[in-house]
């Protein structure tokens, strides 16, 4: 239930840039940190009936997963957490979270797209 | 026909920040400031809110989030407090579009506090962004100490954190000290104030606080 509404958002962003370049998405790519709170199987199971009858109807979703880091205060280097810690593993200091693994955004498409398209389309918008 | 590749990087919660940009303008054009309540099922989070009104001597209006049922929005109207409800009917927390229909339910004839009670769920409800102006975290003694480390998020986006059901320490194996160390971790400045929805105690405190923050 958590993941229906934000593949329904993925759907939407990846489908107005298909619109914009007059395609059809064959391909998404998606980043999803471990942190950001969404799970990446969960989208990729909601994803395929989302998309029905979109423009990224039968697309591969393609999904890159980011693992967490923390800061340590001390050192200033970067390092995955341990379960209830928040040690730093080079100087025993305390690391603080970052924004690294709570990502969350469509990437890039991949598009198939009409050679030439008709005069009487209209300029593209 | 052919394939071309087109970068997008667009953050999924675009449109949800969008929508509760304008949430947060509507509320700050009617000097309205919102606090979003975060917490568990049953850590106290109306009777936050309640006790935190019966101390503050400005307007306060309440959204109620829960999956289904009013129960609280008409325990807060007996209390003439001017309340609306939503339902997610399924939806594990509140997002901008929900708040932005509910808050035209809502009178906002004078200044005051807007208060968001989130639906029970200490993880999805510190992911979206609902035109509030502060999150305030609600944890019982009851939740168990180890909470900060099993539910981060939450606790590094709080503003304020407000800790109830003091009154049960002598019974539960609650760790104060495990318990700060986790928060301070992950969140350097939000104060902490231990209350209990039972004696009272310790509300007047974080109303004072809350009062100077939203600058009344």
């Amino acid at each position: 239930m958590h993941e229906y509404p934000v593949t329904v958002q993925i759907v939407e962003i990846a489908s107005e840039t298909a619109r914009q370049k007059r395609g059809k998405v064959r391909r998404i790519d998606l980043v999803v940190g471990e942190d950001s709170g969404f799970i990446g199987e969960s989208i990729q199971m909601y994803f395929d009936v989302v998309a029905e009858g979109t423009l990224c109807e039968g697309a591969k979703l393609v999904i890159e997963g980011v693992k967490p880091q923390l800061r340590c205060d001390s050192c200033g280097k970067l390092f995955e957490r341990k379960r209830f810690s928040f040690q730093c593993p080079f100087c025993d200091g305390d690391g603080s979270p970052t924004e690294i693994g709570k990502e969350f955004y469509v990437k890039s498409v991949e598009l198939e797209v009409e050679d030439e398209p008709a005069a009487d389309t209209g300029p593209a918008t | 026909m052919h394939m071309m590749k087109a970068d997008v990087m667009v953050d999924i919660h675009a449109r949800n920040n969008h929508i509760a940009e304008h949430v947060h303008e509507h509320l700050a054009e009617h000097k309205i400031f919102a606090v979003n309540i975060m917490g568990a099922p049953g850590a106290g989070k109306t009777t936050t809110l309640e006790n935190l009104l019966k101390h503050l001597d400005v307007p306060g209006y309440v959204i109620e989030g829960d999956i289904e049922s009013d129960i609280d929005t008409e325990r807060l109207r007996k209390q003439n407090i001017a309340a609306t409800q939503i339902n997610t009917f399924g939806a594990c927390h509140l997002d901008a579009p929900l708040v932005h229909n509910a808050i035209h339910a809502l009178p906002f004839d004078k200044p005051g506090i807007l208060f968001i009670e989130n639906v029970g769920n200490l993880v999805c409800p510190a992911e979206f962004s609902i035109g509030e102006d502060i999150k305030l975290l609600q944890v019982s003694v009851t939740d168990g100490s180890d909470k900060p480390y099993k539910y981060p998020l939450a606790f590094e986006k709080a503003d304020i954190i407000v800790l109830n059901k003091i009154d049960l320490l002598p019974y539960v194996d609650f760790d104060e000290e495990f318990f700060m160390k986790g928060i301070r971790h992950l969140n350097k400045t939000a104060p902490v104030f231990k209350v209990s929805g039972k004696t009272g105690e310790g509300f007047a405190e974080a109303a004072a606080w809350l009062k100077q923050r939203a600058g009344f």
